[in-house]
């Protein structure tokens, strides 16, 4: 269980969270992080390392089976990394939703 | 075809820029010891070059693990000198930092300043110690040798001190963003 005051969460690490609801290696997280956020974040392969082993000891991710033909180790998110970002999109939610009622812009004028 | 440049830098910011001016004008580095660069001419342009400062010796398990992880993310490690890794990756699959976000950048600048405070204060602690030795042995009618000697390691602390400061700056400069930013 992710604590009631989980501190926000880095974009990246968001993003990786997301990437791993499927298996994937370092390479192919960096891709669709890349592919999904249109381009704009850019992970770094020294970033993204220490991301990972952060995630593992929390164990917010497992390592599953290498990778057959690149023998390359897959990652995937564990119920606890689910629990992680369903919390941190309910945090998102809040600014957002405040931000647009307070401010009266909606997202699509900016 | 290959050639070799013999080249000393003090400096590994102004190492990795000249690097990735050559690797523009198509000469790329493949190997590297002390002083002695390999490149190989090519597409100018090709690849971008960054160096590293590794947490271990390239030999350790965890730095081969990093190494291996590195090339399994397409970027290839050319050489190796201490601690210090040289990393290239294809220009063609978008820009190539290794740090992308404020936290990560300020501890590779951290291991790095560390590693220049402890070599720099090496040098002023010998350096101290050889003029105290030679202005005591120098007194007695002696020479001054090793004050001469000395100088080797004030050259040391006067290069090393700017990139030391430079990089306590950049730290500051990254933690008060991180006041603001992620």
């Amino acid at each position: 269980m992710p604590p009631k005051d989980q501190n926000a969460l880095t974009e990246g690490v968001y993003y990786i969270l997301i990437a791993l609801h499927t298996p994937l290696h370092g390479y192919g997280i960096m891709q669709f992080v890349k592919e999904v956020s249109d381009e704009r974040v850019n992970l770094g392969p020294g970033t993204l390392y220490g991301a990972i082993n952060t995630m593992l000891e929390k164990n917010w991710i497992v390592a599953t089976a290498t990778d057959a033909d690149t023998r390359k180790k897959e990652y995937v998110i564990t119920d606890v990394g689910r629990e992680v970002v369903q919390t941190e999109m309910k945090r998102l939610e809040e600014l957002l939703e405040n931000g647009r009622k307070i401010t009266g812009v909606e997202s699509d004028e900016v | 075809m290959k050639f070799k440049v013999y080249k000393l830098f003090m400096n590994y910011e102004r190492e990795e820029k000249w690097l990735n001016e050559m690797a523009a004008k198509g000469m790329h580095l493949v190997d590297f010891s002390f002083g002695r660069y390999v490149f190989e001419e090519g597409t100018p342009g090709e690849y971008i070059y960054r160096i590293e400062l590794l947490e271990n010796l390239p030999s350790s398990a965890e730095s081969r693990a990093y190494i291996r992880w590195m090339e399994e993310s397409g970027v290839d490690c050319v050489a190796s000198y201490i601690r210090w890794v040289y990393f290239r990756k294809k220009a063609s699959e978008g820009p190539f930092d290794l740090y992308s976000d404020i936290d990560s950048k300020i501890s590779h600048y951290k291991k790095i300043a560390m590693f220049i405070g402890l070599i720099g204060g090496l040098n002023l602690a010998v350096a101290l110690l050889n003029v105290f030795i030679g202005l005591s042995v120098g007194s007695g009618g002696y020479t001054y040798a090793n004050i001469y000697i000395s100088i080797v390691n004030w050259i040391l602390v006067a290069l090393l001190l700017p990139m030391f400061i430079s990089h306590i700056r950049k730290i500051k400069t990254l933690e008060k963003e991180k006041l603001l930013f992620e």
